[in-house]
């Protein structure tokens, strides 16, 4: 079975998901005055949640046929690809959205720069360090004082 | 509308704002150049400087900037690397190549830019005179039709996502409605599939959401499978053309930009249907002499292309402007902005904030001249940016959309919620299912829903949909348009099978 057939059979269980809380679990606790009312909060979900199985089940099934055609990055070759460095800044994102008000922006953000072009292969320190911290601060100078948005510059313990 | 011209004259000439058009511009230039950033996800990055500006005619000038900055840097690096930064100049690179092979760069890219000014010119032209008359017809719909109109809308979105798409992008289209029924909604006071997580409670963040649709999918894909970057090293000089060229294009130009314009307006197509199409007809009805130089370098082959692209960005602001109804990606992230600026695009906006009507209007051919002048003495400097390392280029691209979602919540979960949405983006990308039919879906979605409550609510039930002759015309040409494709492929299918079986 083909990914596109795959992603269709969880997003299916998606639909039916939501189309359970839809249809089963939201009318319960709703007042009495509203019963009366033409369109309920869960009438649009419904018709959403079967809309979603009908055309999810079309492409499971297969009833559409689509033309094979080479596309830009192909799935069935992953492994070719630098796999490894997607995954390595996908976790420095993560790392970096947990750090970010512990850590400070300052410190977060030229970490994260540096680590960034670290894990695409970069090793050019003396380049590396002076842009990711100018960057840092001009970025912070701007959100902070520009756009007058509050970001934490430093570690939580050291102040502010 | 003199009157109109005059407030968008009297606004798009403050000095903020022109600033703000030649900013957009040099900024959405740079970055359009970059292969694997679209103008969708430069937009997508510039809305947190947009709505934190506070003036709505401000931010959209900038981004209506950015947008045809990206187009316009996006045929610049077609054009010299054979490497599209935007899906809708993918067309220019078929003859701009060729042209930059020869020797022809500088031409090339003067041909270009002045086809993009044409395109987006007249299209601007257009723009102001359909743009109030369907905005006072669209002044006598009520609720069920804007309903039926948002189902015609999001129906053309699938029917023209392309053979074997068009279940994928209902999908898509039902999973962003989806999406938006999360959270509490204005009609009714309760939180709906929140699933108890206060941090639900307000919805999924649109910005996020653009964010991880667009942007960090195509960082990663630039991450996965590195595009060779290096171009020829080549002096771009010799940016003149001749008069006779200027004859043959002329005729071109003023063809694609009508039609560019036009199929802007449709939602769902839109710049790179635009494009193709221009290009294909132009070369049918070229002569057979002019027609063995398509794909060779033929300078109608490339005005083509580029001024239907530019018309049809131009064209897609009818629908947003007088309908509040986004036919793109791209215009659908320019409406999550303006709602986050507390303007409602669609018919009133033209009775009641004039200004930032006609602003943009103008803005629009200011940004034009501005991309002319600005950029075709600078064209070999910014063609530099191209050689940006990529060790620094994608750290910074996932910082800045981390730092999107960040500054539109000040709120560290929308980071995990961002990153997660990302991973789903790109599988689903790489299943080649449509990402933009989603977010137009999540926009769309909560105003859909009102609509759809009101209709019912004042007909007290389903009955408005017989009832309003022009609520159940409009939803049978929605569904029309999704059972058409399926409908002919299959014929064509049937016709190729006895024909098969004839031989």
């Amino acid at each position: 079975m083909a990914l596109d057939r795959w992603i269709a059979l969880i997003l299916l269980g998606v639909c039916l998901a939501y189309g359970y809380a839809a249809w089963f679990t939201m009318d319960a606790n709703l007042a009495p005055f509203m019963r009366r009312n033409p369109i309920w909060p869960s009438t649009f979900p419904k018709v959403l949640s079967i809309l979603g199985i009908i055309s999810t089940s079309i492409v499971l099934l297969g009833f559409e046929k689509s033309e094979a055609k080479e596309p830009d990055v192909d799935y069935r070759r992953l492994g070719e690809y630098h796999v490894g460095q997607a995954l390595m800044l996908l976790a420095l994102m993560v790392i970096y959205a947990i750090c970010l008000r512990p850590l400070g922006f300052l410190f977060s953000t030229s970490a994260f720069l540096i680590l960034g072009a670290y894990t695409l292969g970069e090793r050019k320190w003396h380049v590396m360090l002076p842009i990711a911290l100018i960057a840092a601060l001009g970025v912070w100078y701007l959100v902070q004082q520009v756009l007058g948005i509050y970001m934490r510059p430093l570690p939580g313990f050291i102040g502010v | 509308m003199l009157e109109g011209l005059l407030i968008g004259l009297q606004t798009a000439f403050s000095i903020q704002n022109l600033l703000m058009v030649i900013a957009g511009c040099l900024i959405g230039t740079f970055i359009g150049m970059l292969p694997g950033l679209g103008p969708m996800s430069i937009i997508a990055i510039m809305i947190p400087v947009a709505i934190s500006m506070g003036d709505p005619s401000a931010a959209l000038i900038l981004l209506a900037g950015v947008y045809y900055g990206a187009i316009f840097g996006g045929s610049t690096s077609s054009i010299l690397l054979n490497a599209p930064g935007v899906a809708g100049t993918v067309a220019s690179s078929f003859d701009g190549y060729p042209m930059a092979q020869q020797g022809k760069a500088g031409k090339a890219l003067t041909i270009a830019a002045i086809a993009s000014f044409a395109g987006g010119t007249i299209g601007a032209i257009l723009l102001m005179i359909f743009a109030p008359a369907l905005s006072s017809v669209a002044l006598i719909f009520h609720s069920a039709e804007y309903f039926a109109l948002m189902v015609v809308g999001l129906s053309a979105i699938a029917a023209f996502a392309g053979t074997g798409q068009v279940a994928k992008a209902m999908i898509m289209t039902l999973l962003g409605l989806i999406m938006a029924t999360v959270g509490e909604g204005a009609l009714f006071n309760m939180p709906r599939f929140t699933m108890g997580i206060m941090d639900l409670q307000s919805g999924f963040g649109f910005i996020t959401l653009a964010m991880a649709m667009f942007a960090l999918p195509e960082a990663l894909f630039l991450v996965l499978k590195p595009k060779n970057l290096q171009g020829d090293e080549g002096e771009i000089k010799d940016l003149r053309i001749t008069r006779t060229e200027a004859k043959a294009i002329a005729p071109v130009i003023g063809r694609q930009s009508l039609q560019g314009f036009f199929i802007g307006v449709l939602p769902g197509a839109g710049a790179t249907i635009a494009s193709f199409l221009g290009y294909a007809v132009e070369r049918n009805i070229a002569t057979k002499d002019e027609q063995e130089q398509f794909g060779k370098g033929s300078i109608k082959g490339l005005a083509a292309p580029e001024s239907a692209n530019n018309a049809a960005c131009t064209g897609s602001f009818v629908p947003l402007l007088t309908l509040g109804i986004p036919g793109s990606g791209t215009t659908a992230i320019l409406l999550g902005a303006l709602i986050a600026l507390n303007v409602t695009p669609g018919p009133r906006l033209m009775i009641d904030e004039p200004q930032i009507f006609w602003a943009v209007i103008m803005s629009m051919f200011i940004g034009n001249l501005v991309l002319l002048i600005l950029n075709l003495p600078l064209i070999p400097y910014i063609a530099k940016i191209l050689a940006v390392p990529r060790n620094y280029l994608i750290p910074f691209i996932l910082f800045f959309t981390l730092m999107g979602a960040y500054i539109g919540q000040n709120n560290a979960t929308e980071l995990l919620l961002l990153v997660g949405f990302g991973i789903c983006a790109t599988a689903l990308k790489f299943a080649d299912y449509p990402l933009a039919p989603l977010l137009i879906g999540f926009i769309l979605g909560g105003m859909m829903e009102d609509n759809f409550s009101r209709a019912m609510q004042l007909y007290d039930g389903i009955g408005f949909i017989w009832e309003r002759p022009m609520t159940l015309g409009l939803l049978v040409i929605a569904a029309i348009l999704v059972v058409l494709p399926s409908y002919r492929a299959r014929r064509a299918k049937h016709r190729a099978a006895g024909v098969a079986d004839g031989d």
